[in-house]
């Protein structure tokens, strides 16, 4: 079941296109990554499922039905580019977000305090925004983001700003939220953790959308027969090591095992970062 | 509702501040002095003084024994000369010496007054009016006339001005240099707390964007909401400050009063005794106390509240929500000055032709400009004392009231497009585009 559609949404600014009929569907309790180049309208189609902006044609739906304001609660949204009120305790300023999310103010209170001890920061509910470091900031951030138990989270960059440690931390949030039933979408131009995290992806470029699917479709839809090979030839030299291109692996085996012991024998996938870039620059062209 | 919870921020944030305290219990005090201060010095300065012995070295014999003593200013006459003086001054054994050179042929007319510390004022004119008194006199007996006829002669006389009104019975005194002052006070508070208010609209607004909360914000409200949950938190603040001013000013004034001798002329009359000492109406004089007290009377204080009030509210609403949007267009502070110069022009306008209105309140420029919805708020405060006609504040209040509302909703869709806009130098052209979309 999907959770969220997106169909045919189309967005223009003045004459300027900046999303032409992007249809989408997110599964139930998947995380979907949302990729493309910086100005590919990923930051607009975020704000159309934020109800910021309004699409000028085409439909999203939300659990089956039409996106609408009360579902503001359901949705959760860290942006890229984020920020707090500096003067502002952090403790209040949490509340403050997370009422505004329409939670009840003593209970954002209870759980809010409890996410705290969780991320090791209940020692700075009291101090001031300002105090905090970047990445402490983006820690806060992330808890007002999860707070209300939205259904749907929308990440734009989570990552950035943040030390492995902490990234880790994150990712391992993230999976968390998912098994415990958020649909999340996922807005990145890390690649790494598209593969460590995404169940499936849309690439936009320029408003369109020129790919759409599962990771391992796309990579297997994006492969070139390339296979790595490790044998140890018969005459004694060493293991040797190369790359194969061929439509029939059996064969490329059949051929090895005459010529040597076959050590490993690997297919080699595209990485998402090189489908990336060679679609993204050939629909450039 | 959501937009109570922002309200209740932009409310309690600026509350809590160090600085709002401190403007709100030092202002009253500033107030209260404003109020006692020239009473005070008016009719207790010889208490804030020391006594005084000043010698006299008259060289023209005409004031010997004549100068006045006064509770703290003694006067010896001394039989030496000025140099001799001097050194028993630096010697400490007089505060002053008051040098009177003679002339040969017509009386004195100048006087020096020697001393190591600064003498006040009081102490100068008093000398002076003493001399001024004896020359008088002097010349008057020279002439052959009896000092005693002038004084006789001497009279005074007052205009009254009295406002008609069509009803029965409701001429009123009027007076118009106090109200020409009230007026003028009004509009410069009027002034004041629009730009200050208004200021702080826009600096929250910029604050959000710089500070990229705002795309967090809007994915929970709506802009309108936001926007208006600001004008609104602190339009509450500005309240809060004028209701805590007045309270404390009272209570300030109140204790004060209790603890000064002078209870019968501050028990009322004091309030506006800054004002009176700048028309030059001395206090201690019974016959003006009762005109003070009159003046009171005759103005219409509730009104006038009620009305700043009012005027305060759209003019606030009408020009924060202007600053708003400008807080929303520019990405920094230093880029909203081509934008605030020309809307702060709309209310600096009356402010500069203040006189004008004031001392014509009943002039077309006066009502033109107490009508229009950007110079209303500053033009009738400068017209209200005088008593303005009910159907003119009520169609004045109607036109700021619409006005802000068309203004407001212009605004929100400039705002709802800036805040998310970044990076972009905005133009006037860009934002009427805005308001298009």
């Amino acid at each position: 079941m999907n959770y969220l559609e997106i169909n045919n949404v189309s967005k223009s600014y003045g004459t300027k296109k900046v999303l032409n009929d992007i249809s989408i569907k997110v599964p139930k309790q998947s995380i979907y990554g949302l990729l493309g180049p910086n100005g590919a309208g990923k930051t607009t189609l975020i704000r159309i499922l934020n109800q910021i902006t309004m699409p000028d044609s085409g439909q999203v739906l939300l659990d089956g039905n039409p996106l609408s304001p009360n579902d503001i609660a359901q949705i959760g949204y860290l942006p890229e580019e984020r920020g707090l009120y500096k003067k502002m305790k952090v403790g209040e300023q949490a509340i403050y977000l997370a009422q505004l999310k329409g939670m009840d103010r003593k209970e954002a209170d209870k759980r809010l305090r409890q996410w705290f001890v969780k991320f090791g920061i209940a020692n700075w509910w009291d101090k001031k925004v300002e105090e905090l470091s970047k990445g402490m900031q983006q820690k806060v951030q992330f808890i007002v983001t999860v707070i209300h138990e939205p259904k749907l989270l929308i990440f734009d960059e989570p990552f950035s700003g943040f030390d492995p440690i902490n990234v880790n931390l994150l990712k391992n949030e993230i999976l968390e939220l998912r098994d415990k039933g958020s649909t999340i979408l996922f807005s990145t131009h890390n690649m790494s953790s598209v593969e460590e995290l995404c169940d499936n992806i849309m690439l936009i470029n320029k408003g369109e959308k020129i790919l759409e699917g599962s990771v391992y479709d796309i990579k297997q839809r994006f492969k070139n027969h390339s296979y790595d090979v490790v044998y140890k030839p018969f005459d004694g030299s060493g293991e040797t090591r190369f790359t194969a291109n061929s439509t029939n692996p059996n064969e490329l085996i059949r051929d090895i095992i005459d010529k040597g012991e076959l050590v490993s024998f690997n297919e080699i996938l595209p990485s998402m970062n090189e489908i990336f870039i060679n679609l993204v620059s050939s629909s450039n062209k | 509702m959501k937009i109570g919870i922002i309200i209740e921020r932009e409310y309690l944030t600026r509350v809590k501040k160090r600085s709002f305290l401190i403007i709100t219990f030092l202002a009253p005090l500033f107030f209260a002095a404003l109020m006692f201060l020239p009473a005070i010095l008016m009719t207790n300065s010889e208490k804030f003084e020391n006594k005084k012995v000043i010698a006299v070295c008259d060289e023209s014999t005409l004031f010997n024994g004549k100068l006045e003593n006064t509770d703290i200013n003694t006067f010896i006459y001394i039989d030496k000369s000025i140099d001799e003086a001097k050194q028993l001054v630096k010697d400490g054994v007089y505060d002053g010496v008051l040098y009177i050179p003679g002339t040969k042929l017509t009386v004195p007319t100048n006087a020096e007054l020697y001393s190591i510390k600064q003498q006040p004022m009081t102490l100068t004119s008093h000398i002076r009016s003493s001399m001024k008194q004896i020359v008088e006199h002097q010349k008057l007996m020279s002439s052959g006339i009896d000092p005693a006829i002038v004084k006789a002669s001497a009279t005074t006389i007052n205009v009254q001005q009295i406002k008609m009104s069509e009803k029965e019975g409701g001429e009123q005194k009027s007076f118009s240099e106090f109200e020409f002052f009230l007026g003028l006070f009004l509009a410069l508070i009027i002034y004041f707390v629009i730009f200050i208010f208004g200021n702080q609209v826009m600096r929250g607004v910029i604050e959000e964007k710089t500070n990229r909360i705002i795309e967090v914000i809007v994915s929970s409200v709506k802009p309108f909401e936001l926007m208006m949950g600001k004008i609104i938190g602190i339009a509450l603040v500005g309240l809060t400050q004028f209701l805590l001013w007045g309270v404390l000013t009272l209570a300030i004034t109140g204790i004060a009063s209790t603890f000064l001798p002078t209870q019968d002329v501050f028990s009322g009359g004091t309030v506006m005794s800054e004002q009176i000492a700048e028309t030059g109406v001395n206090t201690t004089d019974p016959d003006t106390l009762t005109e003070v007290f009159e003046i009171i009377h005759s103005i219409n204080f509730k009104d006038i509240l009620w009305c700043f009030l009012l005027y305060f509210i759209g003019g606030y609403f009408l020009y924060s929500a202007m600053f708003a949007a400008i807080g929303a267009a520019v990405d920094n502070e230093t880029d909203t000055q081509q934008f605030v110069t020309p809307i702060s022009l709309l209310l600096v306008i009356p402010m500069v032709c203040s006189s004008i209105i004031a001392t014509a309140p009943d002039s077309s420029f006066a009502l033109w400009m107490s009508m229009i919805p950007f110079t209303s708020p500053v033009g009738m405060m400068l017209r209200i004392p005088f008593g303005v006609p009910i159907w003119q504040v009520v169609l004045s209040v109607a036109l700021l009231f619409a006005t802000f509302i068309v203004f407001t909703w212009l605004a929100s869709k400039v705002y709802r497009t800036g805040i998310l806009m970044y990076g972009k130098k905005v133009s006037w052209k860009e934002i009427f585009k805005w308001i298009k979309y």
